[in-house]
């Protein structure tokens, strides 16, 4: 079954949220309304904005934003003409009110994500999503560590709470081709005609684009992606080549691909502080299981204590850190530096 | 000597581990047991420890001719809203280790004697109990204009009524920073780990400092506090000195103190790593014998 009548999969870009990590949180205005008015240009359907750790993420933890997300969400919506306005939060950190003013402000869906085996903790906050006229979806985020089992009794949470497309997300960009397929076929097999399945990859080992056409085959009818892979990590699967791949396969997403082609090269890429890269630190974080936007934070914390950021990476691994653990980062830097 | 008598309202793992932490105290004497569920394990592990263990509720417990001086409530927040009322009718002082905060809130370390003569105190959240000691160390020293705390908890520690309302947590806990812990604006973050083993609880917190605070005098005051918490929470420890950060575009242009602590349980009844689970019965206890001296010292 196709995602509606025109698209066989809808593509969400989260170049201003999951970008928000590669940009430190300091998006301005103006950078949300050229990206958004490019996107929009492409036909991108859904594009997200919010800080990167979701509403509220604007903390000592994970980086003061430069302008208010409330306010980059109002600009998104002001310049978006076709595409819908996401939004991203964390129980835990972001709160109800914080959906409820997003949702004032004229954002329509609502992403909720929790770590994978957590998905109890979003139910309160699905409820009010749906109760808002939001429409929904649910990440079960480090979706590497948990079996497609596990992942499914988690989907299934939330799809009773009010989610209507849970999505396998593969925060540390660990997951490798059929790991990414099963995980996708136990969440459609589970959630049939309840919800859809989506999948949000990163480039960690350089699978992005590989593991979103598998996850389509298994079912899966939403995809993330970054125009530019400007994400957390090596960043997300660049939504250029992903629209371009699949119109290849005969896919159909809507999105013009030259269009998204020149996007990329001529509005992302000039906001970008540097090209998301596979690196040394990204491709630690792929080959042990870290959290993608653990990046910046580990190199801050390397270069204030004089320690190797991949070390601090291998530690936070060894200590199994979950999303949301930025802090964790400082006192392994503060240990690593004790022991030299 | 007269030991104040207590009951405990909720047979669950809190009430029960409570249970033992009051078993050892010299001035409570925990003489009921009230659940709700007639097989109960909590009910009956108070049963076979000498206590009046009951399966009828509150109803049972208010109807008896002796009543308890105090009720230790680890209920939910929804059942304590509702029975708060009919303890203070009938002048029964209540320590409330649910969310409901109906009463002012108490943190042994910063305002133990503030509130003695209160009807019912509230003991805010595990993560306020962690970490607005600290911060109200920072902020006897220096104005504190933002606080935040992180509090990482193992998932196996964290029960169905957290569970159901996060934001419950966040918001008690994020107040209790202000109002207690001298803040000008508080911030919490809850994360849940499920990593096997389970983690310790450990809480960072971030406390926004002049650029020119005298920072010796600071980590002084933060070692005092921690201190004073490990008195009664023996497992409470720092993990790491006190860090400290000059203000950067991300850091939103405001320095910094980052503390790092870490809460291992005493293992009474729950596992060591529910340091979350520990630091409010322990707490609990504390404030309790703080209600049983006023007590006793008004009988006597």
């Amino acid at each position: 079954m196709p995602y509606s009548a025109d698209l066989d999969i809808r593509v969400t870009d989260s170049s201003l949220r999951d970008g928000s990590h590669a940009k430190q949180h300091q998006f301005t205005v103006e950078h949300v309304r050229s990206v958004v008015a490019a996107l929009d240009d492409a036909g991108v359907p859904v594009i997200e904005v919010t800080h990167g750790d979701g509403l509220g993420g604007s903390s000592f933890n994970y980086g003061f934003s430069h302008t208010p997300e409330q306010e980059l969400i109002k600009a998104a919506v002001a310049t978006a003409t076709r595409a819908k306005i996401a939004f991203l939060m964390l129980p835990g950190l972001g709160i109800q009110d914080d959906i409820r003013e997003a949702a004032d402000n004229g954002a329509s869906i609502c992403r909720i994500a929790t770590h994978c085996t957590e998905a109890d903790i979003s139910i309160q906050h699905f409820g009010l999503a749906r109760e808002l006229g939001l429409e929904t979806v649910g990440f079960l985020m480090m979706a590497h560590s948990r079996p497609p089992e596990v992942l499914a009794r988690q989907a299934r949470i939330m799809a009773d709470a009010g989610c209507e497309c849970v999505y396998v997300v593969d925060s540390a960009g660990a997951l490798i081709m059929e790991q990414t397929s099963d995980r996708v076929a136990a969440l459609v097999a589970e959630l049939g005609s309840d919800a859809q399945v989506g999948f949000h990859g990163h480039e960690n080992l350089g699978l992005g684009v590989a593991n979103s056409i598998l996850a389509v085959r298994a079912g899966a009818l939403q995809i993330d992606g970054s125009t530019r892979r400007f994400g957390a990590g090596a960043g997300n699967t660049p939504v250029e080549a992903f629209a371009a791949a699949v119109e290849r396969l005969g896919i159909r997403t809507g999105i013009d691909t030259i269009k998204i082609i020149d996007a990329a090269e001529d509005v992302v890429r000039p906001i970008m502080d540097g090209e998301c890269l596979l690196d040394r630190m990204a491709l630690t974080m792929g080959y042990t299981g870290v959290y993608s936007s653990f990046l910046k934070h580990a190199d801050r914390q390397a270069k204030k204590y004089g320690v190797p950021g991949a070390e601090i990476l291998l530690e936070a691994g060894r200590r199994k850190l979950v999303g949301g653990q930025e802090d964790q980062l400082i006192e392994i830097a503060v240990a690593l530096a004790a022991k030299k | 000597m007269t030991k104040a008598t207590a009951a405990i309202v909720g047979s669950g793992n809190i009430g029960t581990d409570l249970m033992y932490k009051l078993l050892r105290s010299e001035l409570i004497e925990p003489r009921w047991m009230i659940g709700v569920e007639a097989d109960s394990p909590g009910l009956k592990r108070a049963d076979s420890a000498g206590l009046i263990a009951s399966a009828e509720g509150v109803e049972w417990l208010l109807a008896q001719e002796e009543r308890p001086d105090i009720v230790f409530e680890a209920t939910s927040a929804y059942v304590h809203k509702a029975n708060a009322p009919r303890y203070e009718a009938l002048g029964i002082r209540a320590v409330d280790l649910t969310p409901a905060a109906v009463g002012p809130a108490v943190v042994p370390a910063v305002n133990l004697g503030a509130h003695l003569d209160a009807p019912n105190v509230s003991l805010i959240t595990c993560g306020g109990q962690a970490t607005i000691p600290v911060v109200h160390a920072v902020s006897r020293v220096t104005e504190v204009s933002y606080a935040e705390i992180v509090a990482s908890v193992a998932s196996p520690s964290a029960g169905p009524g957290t569970r159901a309302n996060i934001d419950e947590f966040t918001r008690t806990t994020g107040r209790g920073i202000e109002t207690i812990g001298g803040a000008g604006r508080g911030k919490a973050i809850i994360i849940l780990n499920p990593a096997e083993p389970p983690m310790l609880m450990q809480d960072t917190v971030f406390c926004a400092i002049p650029a020119d605070a005298d920072r010796d005098a600071i980590a002084a005051s933060i070692r005092d506090v921690v201190g004073a918490v490990a008195s009664y929470v023996p497992g409470y420890r720092l993990r790491a000195e006190p860090q400290f950060d000059d203000p950067t575009p991300v850091s939103g242009g405001l320095a910094r103190v980052a503390v790092f602590l870490e809460v291992e349980g005493a293992g009474d009844f729950l596992p060591p790593y529910s340091g979350n689970l520990d630091i409010m019965t322990a707490a609990a206890t504390k404030v309790g014998e703080g209600l049983a001296r006023r007590a006793l010292s008004e009988r006597s």
